[in-house]
């Protein structure tokens, strides 16, 4: 399968099987086009159906370049994968990493919280150091010969429980020498609380710290307001950028994430806002909520946010340039290295490998399904009960989803979000469509920045 | 060649023999919790 598009005058071509990927004129374009359609063309037949706009002559090189392509398996390569995934996900796993809800309360009333601001629809709670102590041991224990534990102290907001935060870090480098493991510990955080005290400890202890923030003061006061109503960004900026230039000095990761929303199609000046302000490690997700919430992206929205994304990449072409560049999540690529096949297939490890612990010791597939008691999976103490949800989830995978088999980015999302899926159709091998459509629409612009600033390498 | 530039000249399939260690990072740990991108993930073996 070939991938075919035009971005900011590219012409580009996504071998999607071996992920190698071409910058091409409109001649071989057209080539391609009719290989797609019909690929045991002779060359005769393929001079008869371009003779009319391109010179034979022309045609018959431009083929040769083209066939030398497919025998190298880098245009029309095929899906060899399906067996050897298939295997890999029905193999026995470990669980490598949590995300403890070590605060279900927040201080901040998020019009868009999926978590029904901090409670997720159930009580207020805090994780005690008791119920953090049992996740991590439960995640030692089952983490078979795995070394690096990924845990994230997730809520509500955590920093309303900070104490136990520090003491649980504390706990899990005590369990790591004993047990020959590394925890890689991160924190999401809406910043309220956040003080020099609790950044020092976040530049000694977390290998990646995600501050919430939604872009333009209007835009972020309008969705993150205070309890009272009142904004919050004046409040969290100046923390950000003294705990986000802190982490740059110390060659440490951070991401600035934001959420848009109907509200504020035009969020490419919120990523720019970002930008502006100092910040280059950034992100911003497009809302998931039920499609009769007022803020909600529907599928009329599309061509505008498309339009935004493109805006943002050629904005991001220039500032390189310009030697001002940030990185954005979602257009990060990796076009020669990056996951192997396994990973790219085999969906994300919600329900298997990750896990969501809520603050008194429940285990649930993910966070987002946290709260939805048919999904509660067993507990830290006792460990999974519900082996037959597990093998739900780990039958998640591109191949279990008729609509990736046609798709040009299912090597990039893998297979996309189980939680979306159940919230829109559920089942958990459905596809949630929107989501589906920005992300094509994001590996395509995430191509086209590479393109443009491999142009200003010098030549090899 | 003339008519295509290759920018990545990948191979997926090798892939296939030397990947499938499973110490990667799980999706939903870096900075999206609402939609899942693996493409972007570093391979764990590349980091050492």
């Amino acid at each position: 399968m070939v991938h075919q598009y035009q971005n900011n005058g590219y012409q580009i071509a996504l071998d999607v099987d071996s992920g190698s990927v071409h910058l091409v004129d409109d001649l071989v374009s057209a080539i391609i086009s009719e290989l797609g359609r019909d690929l045991s063309l002779s060359d005769e037949e393929m001079v008869g159906k371009l003779s009319a706009r391109f010179e034979k002559e022309e045609i018959l090189e431009a083929l040769s370049e083209v066939r030398s392509l497919i025998s190298a398996r880098q245009l029309f390569s095929e899906d060899i994968y399906k067996n050897a995934v298939l295997d890999f996900k029905a193999r026995k796993t470990v669980v490598k990493a949590l995300c403890l809800h070590i605060a279900h309360d927040c201080n901040l009333a998020c019009r868009y919280c999926f978590a029904g601001e901090g409670e997720y629809h159930g009580r207020r709670a805090l994780m005690s150091f008791e119920v953090g102590k049992k996740a991590l041991d439960f995640l030692v224990r089952n983490s078979g010969n795995r070394k690096n534990l990924e845990v994230d102290f997730f809520g509500g907001e955590p920093l309303l429980n900070f104490q136990v935060v520090k003491d649980l870090v504390q706990y899990g480098r005590a369990l790591e020498k004993g047990h020959d493991k590394h925890f890689r510990f991160t924190i999401t955080t809406n910043g309220v609380l956040l003080n020099d005290e609790i950044m020092d400890f976040c530049n000694r202890e977390m290998d990646n710290v995600v501050l919430s923030l939604d872009g333009r003061k209007e835009v972020h006061d309008r969705m993150r307001p205070f309890p009272n109503g009142s904004g919050s960004y004046d409040l969290i900026v100046p923390k950000f950028q003294k705990f986000a230039s802190e982490r740059k000095a110390l060659g440490l990761q951070y991401y600035l994430r934001g959420t848009f929303t109907h509200y504020n199609l035009d969020f490419a000046k919120d990523v720019l806002s970002f930008a502006d302000l100092g910040f280059d490690q950034l992100s911003m997700e497009p809302v998931v909520a039920p499609k009769e919430a007022d803020y909600a992206i529907r599928e009329e929205d599309l061509p505008e946010i498309f339009e935004q994304y493109d805006l943002l990449a050629r904005e991001m072409i220039r500032r390189e340039k310009e030697g001002r560049g940030f990185t954005f999540f979602h257009f990060m690529i990796d076009l020669t290295g990056g996951p192997c096949v396994y990973k790219r297939l085999s969906g994300c490890g919600s329900g298997s490998e990750y896990l969501a612990v809520t603050p008194w010791g429940d285990l649930y597939p993910c966070h987002q399904f946290v709260g939805n008691e048919a999904f509660l999976l067993g507990d830290v103490e006792k460990g999974i009960r519900r082996t037959d949800l597990v093998d739900s989830f780990k039958a998640c995978n591109v191949y279990a989803r008729k609509e990736c088999r046609e798709c040009f980015a299912r090597y990039f999302c893998s297979g996309g979000c189980a939680a979306n899926s159940y919230n829109f159709h559920q089942r958990l091998t459905d596809v949630y469509e929107i989501g589906c459509e920005l992300e094509r629409k994001r590996v395509e612009c995430a191509i086209m920045l590479k393109a443009a600033l491999a142009e200003e390498e010098p030549e090899k | 060649m003339k008519h295509i530039k290759t920018l990545a000249s990948r191979s997926l399939q090798e892939s296939l023999k030397k990947g499938g260690c499973g110490e990667c990072q799980t999706s939903c740990q870096s900075a999206c919790k609402t939609s899942c991108t693996v493409g972007n993930q570093t391979c764990e073996k590349s980091r050492k």
